[in-house]
């Protein structure tokens, strides 16, 4: 209760602020309208119009909401109009970008943490990379693939998704991978442990707490880059898509419920994540 | 084939020598930490070249840096409008008004502790939306102009620097706030002595976020509308031309302009932050 009234609060704030800027900002269709016709409305009159435009400039929430729950639950799941069907897509290419971005990453880590030539000549590219607009990159590595062969847009997307996600997993493995200190390493040079087994029985266990933070990061990294991904160049599937054709034929009501349609993908996965991250803790007796 | 295998020699020779560079003790001196890495892409640049020579990769695939090179040489004119129109005009003003509103706001909720345990939970959650989704949104608003790119990029740069600077509001240590009560320091001299200054190196870790996704925003916004001119304008159609060494020319503006505007704040920051023990070298 202490933590959910100031977050109740603010949000219902937002919707006030939501619906006012509705009524302001679809109140210039009506009074077209009104004038076109030679009448005029007054306010009270403005208002109800401005809650069910078919085009409106900012849809009313309760419009969002119900084009959502049309979305979701408005046909077969597998029909091309349903949101499950694109946020199923978007979620695909997500998760293979994810697990990629992780193998790359986690990787890309160790390699450093072994080799000082790869972290001297590796880490500073690796943090320029991020400074690059991956979304410039991303329509060209959709031509490339084609070009080369590969089928559909799933393993573009997921190239792009990894490119974004993999650089919090390789800083946080890098700091958790080096996180034992000079005692604990010592102890095990006492005990003659080989390289191998220090990685394996110090290093990496070690670095578990830092994995799983990068993990939540990683996740919306991914999910982000997966749309980016799908926005260019004529992708018909993934909510990605659906918001360019919204905007391409010029329906806002598509454009929204694609919004929040992957904001409420990217809150599942957070908490999924932050789940499996709660699970591997107590597994391994960190205290909560 | 003598493509291939220089390309290879000169590769090993290179990794060889950075591998010796940085077991030596050269590697800890300043010009020695700059060198190897210089030296890596300068190899990965002559691989790629070799490589696209000696495999004889059609241009429409991968153009070899040679080419991009020419082609930068020969469309700065063209790059330079492109770069004025999305970066100086698209994304530097929206970055810093999305930065100024953020910082403003953070102050401005400082002296609410309901507030702040109210808006941290959901700015956190909006940090981590696919934001860039309201693109089409704003551009319908705002039209093709750089008007909606920067309005694209208020609102990406906005919630991970208020994260931050709200974070950072509250990282002065009790001990030092209690010291400048007993001085009988304002509220504002407070803020201005001790907590603005505290919360510098969360403000710069934000703003560093924030500076790769302005350019992300600004680029992105472009794909659904934009003039004849722009960044993603003119990736998006190049590429449907199949002209990519003007795209990858395009890259390389963008990957120059995102790794300057990171540098410039990581400057500032060292002149903010000098006391910070992250900054002491």
């Amino acid at each position: 209760m202490q933590r959910l009234l100031p977050v109740l609060t603010v949000l219902t704030g937002m919707i006030v602020l939501w619906y006012a800027a509705a009524v302001w900002m679809n109140s210039t269709w009506v009074f077209d309208q009104a004038d076109r016709a030679g009448t005029t409305v007054s306010f009270a009159e403005m208002v109800p119009q401005t809650m069910a435009q078919e085009r409106p400039l900012l849809p009313p929430a309760h419009q969002v909401a119900g084009e959502l729950w049309k979305g979701f639950t408005g046909q077969a799941v597998t029909s091309k109009r349903s949101l499950v069907y694109h946020a199923f897509v978007t979620l695909k290419g997500t998760l293979m970008g994810f697990a990629l971005g992780i193998v790359f990453g986690v990787g890309l880590a160790m390699a450093i943490v072994r080799f000082r030539v790869m972290e001297m000549s590796v880490m500073p590219w690796a943090i320029i990379s991020q400074t690059i607009p991956i979304v410039a990159l991303a329509p060209m590595i959709l031509v490339v693939a084609s070009q080369v062969g590969i089928e559909g847009r799933d393993i573009p997307k997921a190239i792009i998704a990894a490119y974004l996600s993999f650089f919090p997993v390789l800083v946080s493995m890098v700091k958790g991978l080096r996180s034992p200190d000079q005692m604990q390493l010592d102890l095990l040079k006492t005990y003659g442990a080989s390289e191998a087994q220090t990685f394996l029985k110090l290093r990496i266990p070690a670095s578990m707490p830092y994995f799983f933070a990068s993990l939540k990061v990683a996740i919306a990294a991914s999910l982000i880059g997966t749309i980016v991904g799908e926005l260019p160049t004529g992708a018909i599937e993934g909510l990605g898509a659906r918001m360019l054709i919204g905007s391409q034929f010029g329906e806002p009501l598509i454009m929204w419920s694609a919004l929040f349609a992957a904001a409420i993908l990217a809150g599942l996965l957070i908490v999924v994540v932050g789940f499996v991250e709660q699970l591997a803790r107590s597994r391994m007796g960190v205290p909560a | 084939m003598s493509w291939i295998a220089g390309t290879v020699i000169v590769w090993l020779a290179a990794w060889a020598l950075n591998a010796r560079v940085a077991a030596g003790g050269w590697s800890r001196t300043k010009t020695g930490r700059l060198f190897v890495p210089l030296l890596f892409g300068v190899t990965l640049l002559v691989v790629w070249e070799g490589l696209v020579r000696g495999l004889n990769v059609a241009p429409v695939i991968l153009p070899a840096p040679s080419a991009i090179a020419a082609k930068i040489a020969t469309s700065l004119p063209t790059l330079w409008a492109d770069f004025v129109q999305t970066v100086l005009k698209g994304a530097l003003p929206g970055f810093l008004i999305g930065s100024g509103a953020a910082v403003a706001t953070a102050i401005a909720i400082d002296r609410s502790p309901f507030l702040q345990r109210g808006l941290l939970p959901i700015g956190n959650f909006v940090a981590a939306l696919p934001i860039v989704g309201l693109a089409p949104i704003l551009v319908m608003w705002f039209g093709f102009d750089w008007q909606s790119k920067a309005a694209v990029v208020v609102v990406m740069v906005f919630f991970p620097v208020l994260v931050n600077m709200v974070a950072g509001l509250q990282a002065s240590e009790r001990m030092q706030r209690d010291l400048m009560a007993t001085w009988g320091a304002s509220y504002w001299q407070t803020l201005m002595k001790l907590r603005l200054p505290a919360a510098m190196p969360f403000l710069f870790n934000g703003l560093k976020i924030a500076s790769t996704l302005a350019l992300i925003g600004a680029i992105v916004a472009e794909f659904f509308g934009s003039p004849i001119y722009g960044m993603g304008f003119r990736i998006s159609t190049e590429v449907g031309r199949l002209g990519l060494d003007m795209v990858w020319a395009t890259i390389a503006v963008a990957a120059l302009a995102g790794s300057a505007l990171y540098g410039l704040i990581v400057l500032i920051e060292r002149g903010v932050t000098f006391w910070h023990p992250s900054q002491r070298h």
